[in-house]
C-alpha cells in the first residue's frame, strides 16, 4: 500500500477536529490558542498535499502554507500580548472567567 | 508583472507610508494632535489617488492577485472616509491615553490599508494576507483601553477571528484542492467547464463553499457567528466599535460578493444554491440582532445588536445576486447603495455617542435622560441618524431600504422582504425608545455637554450625508451603479 492523497487528507481533517475540539472543550485561554495552532497546521497538511498530487507542476499550495506560517505567527504574538494584558487585570487566564458581558 | 504595477497600489503605499511617519514623528512630538493632523492628511492624500483611478479601465494586477476596478475604488473610498471621520471623532478619546498615542492612529491606518488591499483581492492567498492584516490591528485596537472590559473584548475577538480564519482557510484549502487554482477567475473557469452537475455530487466543493461562508460569515457578523459583536463592541474603545460596525463589515461584504459572484457565480446549480443559503441565514440574523436588542440598556451593546440586523438586511442583496442568475445589476447596486447609507448613518450615530460618553462617562441609555437639554444640537443628530436606521423618511435609510428591496421582489424572494419589514418595525421600538429618553425625560444635571471642533465637523459630514442620499440620491445610485457593473464584466 502506498501513502497518497487520501491519507494525507483525513490527517488533516483529523486534526483539524482535534483543534477544534481543543477549542470549543479547554478552558486554558493559552491552550485554546494551542488549539487554534494545530488547526491553522491541519491546513497546512492539506494545502501541500493538494499542491503535490493535484498540481505538481505548481507550487501554489506550498507558498499558500508559507503564507499561513508568517500569519500564523503574527496572530500568536497578539494573542499572547492579549493574554498576558488580561492576566494583568484578573490574575487568570481561565476563559470562563471572562464574563463581565454576556447577553 | 512589472514594477510599474505598483503605481496602482499608490492609495495604499502612501497610506502605509503614512503609519510609518506617525509612529517615527510620535517620538519627537509633544503635541500628539499633530499625529491625527497627519493621519488625516495620509488618509485625503490616498483618496485622492483612488478617485484619480476612478473609471479606467479594470485591470488586474501581480499576477491578478489585486484587480483595481471601480468596485474595489468605491470600497476603499468609503474605507478611506470611514477612516478620517473615526480619525476626526477619536481626538479627544485617544488625547487622554498617556501612552500610545501614536500607535493608535498609526493602527487605525495599516488595519484601513488591510481593508482596502482586502476589497481589491482576486485571489484566495491575498484574500487571507489581507483579512489578516486588517484582524490583527483591530484585535490589538479593540484591546486598546487595557482595562477589564477591553482586555476581555480583545481575546475574545482574537480567539473567535482566530477560529473563524481557520475555517475560512480550511475552506479555501477545499477549493483549491477540487479546482488546483487559487485565483478567483482561475476558478470560475474551473467550475463552468465541469459538466452540469449538482453540488451533491460534489462534495468537496460543497463542503468548501460552506465553510467559506462560515469564514465571512464571522466577519461580517451573520448567524451564527454573530456571537462576539455585542461583548467586542461594548468593551472596545468607542471608536473602534465604530471602525468595526462600519469599516470592517463593508470590507466583509466586499470580499463575500467578489469570492461567490467571481468564483462560483456562473453556473445556475451553484449560484442558486448559494442564494438559498444567504436568503436563510439573512432572515434569521435579523430577526435574532433585533429580538435581543429590545433587551439592551447598554446603547454600545444595543447598536452592535442593530448592527447585526442590519448585516441581515445586507444579507438580502446577497441573496438576491445569487438568486438573479447571471448578471442583474439591481441586486449588486442596491447592495452597495444599502452599505454606502449604512456607512454614513452608523457612524453618525456613534460619532454622537462618543461626543456624549466623553462627558457622562457612561453607555447606560438611562444615563441618556433629558439629553435634549443638554446638548440639542448631538441629541438632534443622534435622532436623525436613528431615524435613519429605522428607515424613516428623509433619509438615506429609507431609500437603501427601497432599492434593496425592491432587488430580492424582482427575484421571488417575496417571503425575505416580508420578514425584513416586520424585523423594521420590531427596530423601531428600540431606536425610538433611547430618542423618548432623551427629549422627555428630566435631565440628571443641568452641565452641558462640550463637544470638540473635529468631532462636530465629523458628525456634521455624517448628517450631511445621511441627508443628501436620503433627499438627492440620483447621483450616488450613478455611483453605486457604476461600481457594480464591473463586477458582471
Amino acid at each position: 500500500m502506498s501513502v497518497g492523497l487520501e491519507h494525507y487528507l483525513v490527517l488533516s481533517a483529523v486534526l483539524f477536529s482535534i483543534g477544534l475540539y481543543g477549542v470549543l472543550a479547554k478552558r486554558n485561554a493559552v491552550v485554546i490558542l494551542m488549539c487554534i495552532e494545530i488547526m491553522l497546521n491541519a491546513v497546512n497538511i492539506a494545502l501541500v498535499a493538494f499542491s503535490r498530487y493535484v498540481v505538481p507542476m505548481l507550487l501554489t499550495g506550498q507558498i499558500f502554507a508559507i503564507f499561513v506560517i508568517v500569519v500564523a505567527a503574527a496572530e500568536a504574538a497578539v494573542g499572547i500580548a492579549i493574554i498576558i494584558a488580561i492576566y494583568r487585570n484578573r490574575q487568570s487566564v481561565d476563559v470562563d472567567k471572562f464574563d463581565l458581558m454576556k447577553w | 508583472m512589472s514594477i510599474s504595477e505598483f503605481r496602482f497600489l499608490a492609495p495604499e503605499l502612501n497610506l502605509l507610508g503614512f503609519a510609518l511617519l506617525v509612529i517615527l514623528i510620535d517620538l519627537f512630538v509633544k503635541q500628539k494632535k499633530v499625529l491625527a493632523g497627519l493621519s488625516i492628511a495620509g488618509l485625503v492624500v490616498s483618496a485622492g489617488f483612488t478617485v484619480v483611478m476612478w473609471g479606467m479601465p479594470a485591470t488586474d494586477i501581480f499576477y491578478r492577485m489585486l484587480a483595481i476596478d471601480n468596485f474595489a475604488l468605491f470600497f476603499k473610498l468609503l474605507l478611506l472616509a470611514a477612516a478620517a471621520l473615526i480619525i476626526l471623532a477619536s481626538q479627544d478619546y485617544v488625547s487622554k491615553f498617556d501612552r500610545f498615542q501614536g500607535e493608535y492612529y498609526a493602527l487605525v491606518l495599516i488595519s484601513a490599508v488591510g481593508m482596502m488591499l482586502l476589497v481589491a483581492a482576486t485571489d484566495l492567498i491575498a484574500i487571507y494576507v489581507a483579512l489578516e492584516l486588517s484582524g490583527i490591528s483591530l484585535y490589538v485596537l479593540a484591546t486598546f483601553l487595557k482595562d477589564k472590559k477591553s482586555t476581555e473584548a480583545g481575546l475574545k475577538y482574537l480567539l473567535l477571528g482566530a477560529v473563524a480564519s481557520a475555517v475560512l482557510l480550511y475552506g479555501m484549502a477545499l477549493v483549491f484542492g477540487f479546482t488546483g487554482r487559487t485565483c478567483l477567475m482561475c476558478i470560475a473557469e474551473y467550475v463552468q467547464g465541469m459538466p452540469g452537475a449538482g453540488l451533491l455530487s460534489n462534495p468537496a466543493l460543497l463542503l468548501g463553499m460552506v465553510l467559506l461562508a462560515a469564514g465571512f460569515g464571522f466577519k461580517i457578523a451573520c448567524f451564527p457567528f454573530q456571537m462576539w459583536v455585542p461583548d467586542v463592541y461594548e468593551g472596545a474603545p468607542t471608536p473602534i466599535t465604530a471602525y468595526l460596525s462600519v469599516a470592517s463589515k463593508a470590507a466583509g461584504f466586499a470580499v463575500v460578493l467578489r469570492v461567490f459572484f467571481v468564483a462560483l457565480g456562473s453556473p445556475e446549480w451553484i449560484s442558486l444554491n448559494w442564494g438559498i443559503l444567504f436568503a436563510v441565514l439573512s432572515a434569521i440574523t435579523m430577526t435574532v440582532g433585533n429580538v435581543v436588542a429590545i433587551l439592551q440598556s447598554n446603547i454600545k451593546r444595543m447598536l452592535g445588536y442593530s448592527s447585526i440586523a442590519q448585516a441581515g438586511y445586507l444579507m438580502v442583496g446577497l441573496a438576491t445576486i445569487g438568486m438573479a442568475i447571471g448578471n442583474d445589476a439591481l441586486g449588486q447596486s442596491g447592495l452597495l447603495f444599502f452599505i454606502m447609507s449604512y456607512a454614513v448613518t452608523n457612524l453618525g450615530a456613534f460619532i454622537a455617542i462618543i461626543a456624549i460618553s466623553n462627558k457622562i462617562k457612561s453607555d447606560e441609555i438611562d444615563d441618556y435622560t433629558g439629553m435634549g437639554k443638554r446638548a440639542p444640537l448631538l441629541a438632534l443628530a443622534l435622532t436623525f441618524c436613528l431615524i435613519s436606521l429605522i428607515g424613516l423618511p428623509p433619509t438615506a435609510g429609507l431609500i437603501a431600504k427601497i432599492y434593496i428591496f425592491s432587488g430580492a421582489v424582482q427575484h421571488g424572494l417575496l417571503w425575505l422582504v416580508i420578514v425584513a419589514v416586520i424585523n423594521s418595525c420590531i427596530s423601531a421600538f428600540y431606536y425610538l425608545r433611547v430618542v423618548k429618553v432623551m427629549w422627555t425625560g428630566e435631565p440628571a444635571s443641568k452641565v452641558k455637554v462640550p463637544s470638540s471642533w473635529a468631532l462636530r465637523i465629523a458628525l456634521a459630514l455624517c448628517c450631511l450625508f445621511v441627508l443628501l442620499l436620503g433627499v438627492i440620491p440620483g447621483g450616488f445610485v450613478g455611483i453605486a451603479e457604476a461600481a457594480a457593473r464591473i463586477l458582471g464584466s
